[in-house]
């Protein structure tokens, strides 16, 4: 009878959903991972740059949602634009000040599940010193197993930043049009 | 009135020395002023983009100025300078160093604009190719080498003038004149400048 009861209890207890969050190294060795930004030149065009050095990590829960996490570190001295020039003014105190402010980070807060296989991932996000509550609007991209014996998952992210909430000293000089800076996000982990 | 010599002697410096000293230090002396005034310069500004490209055009052509300087140095006589030993020394390391820093400034200021492999254009008429891009934060350091050694390269230009004046004025020798009269080796020796006017 106690056996019974026993064995009873421990197979209720194998069948309760247990945290099954998944944990995903953000394929930056592989360079399987691309932020990068878009801003309007004067508004005839749009420049874009990325941010060549990061590196993060991520928590999947298929089943629960709500306990995914993102935490992501953006060397910002490996901004590039494509134009040695323009990336040293960008790095300089006049923008992103990189040597006062090396690092910008991203650690979420809340994963917004709209059950389409699109989120709305909330953060605090981290630059130039001046923390900010950020929302990006999240794709899924595809999951499963990657050719060489590892399970990969991947997402597509955007946001929209304000220049001026980093404080930016010269950020006006570029003008209204460049108020705006559209993020774009495309990235896999690999799972632990 | 005769033609001056081109050419050094041991004496003093013929016309082509003379002239390369000073377009050298007109070059020095305006590139450091743009170097300066182009780096604050507003986005908006009309000279923005124009600016830099003079700067950097003149710096190329600087580094040829060099160039032939130094084939004309190699190739004349070194007047004797004036002073004591220790000064004469002193003279012969600065004005080395002189050399150095140039050609280092302008080699620092190149791997800047080089440094994502873009060519230099001099004035749209020739383009200085990139060698080195590429490295890790490149601009940057070739940045920081860049100011620096400029600021070094005027602050060894004002002690280089300091001297002359001291030449002048303390020791009242003929250091600064001859930089500024020739006096190669078909002409007369002269201390003074006076004895160029006599037959």
């Amino acid at each position: 009878m106690m056996r019974k009861l026993m064995l009873m209890l421990l197979l209720g207890l194998g069948a309760l959903p247990v945290q099954a969050a998944e944990h995903y190294v953000i394929d930056t060795e592989g360079m399987h991972a691309f932020i990068t930004f878009r801003v309007q030149h004067l508004g005839f065009s749009w420049l874009e740059g990325r941010f060549n050095r990061f590196h993060g990590t991520f928590d999947y829960d298929e089943a629960n949602p709500a306990n995914n996490r993102v935490e992501v570190e953006i060397d910002v001295a490996s901004l590039d634009s494509n134009h040695a020039e323009r990336d040293k003014h960008l790095r300089s105190a006049r923008f992103f000040d990189v040597k006062k402010y090396p690092r910008a980070t991203f650690v979420s807060t809340a994963w917004v599940d709209h059950g389409d296989g699109t989120a709305t991932l909330k953060g605090r996000f981290t630059l130039r010193g001046v923390t900010r509550d950020i929302e990006l609007d999240v794709t899924r991209m595809g999951a499963g197993k990657d050719p060489w014996g590892g399970y990969r998952r991947g997402f597509e992210a955007t946001t929209t930043l304000k220049l001026s909430d980093y404080k930016m000293k010269e950020g006006h000089i570029l003008g209204k049009v460049a108020e705006n800076i559209r993020i774009w996000i495309s990235l896999e982990g690999i799972r632990q | 009135m005769t033609v001056p010599p081109l050419a050094n002697s041991a004496r003093g410096y013929g016309l082509v020395a003379i002239l390369l000293h000073w377009v050298m230090a007109v070059f020095l002396l305006v590139l450091f002023a743009l170097g300066l005034y182009m780096v604050d310069l507003d986005y908006t500004h009309p000279w923005y983009r124009t600016a830099p490209h003079i700067h950097r055009s003149l710096g190329v052509l600087a580094f040829l100025l060099l160039a032939v300087r130094w084939g004309w140095r190699l190739a004349n006589p070194l007047p004797v300078p004036a002073g004591r030993p220790w000064e004469r020394r002193a003279a012969l390391w600065v004005h080395r160093l002189f050399y150095l820093l140039v050609a280092a400034v302008a080699v620092s200021g190149w791997l800047i604009s080089t440094a994502d492999g873009r060519p230099v254009s001099v004035f749209g008429w020739f383009e200085v190719p990139a060698v080195f891009y590429g490295h890790e934060n490149q601009e940057d350091t070739a940045g920081w080498i860049h100011r620096w050694l400029a600021w070094g390269l005027m602050a060894l230009a004002g002690l280089h003038a300091a001297a002359a004046l001291k030449h002048h004025l303390v020791d009242r020798d003929a250091t600064l004149r001859r930089m500024l009269v020739p006096a190669g080796g078909t002409h007369p020796p002269s201390s003074t400048t006076r004895e160029d006017e006599m037959p």
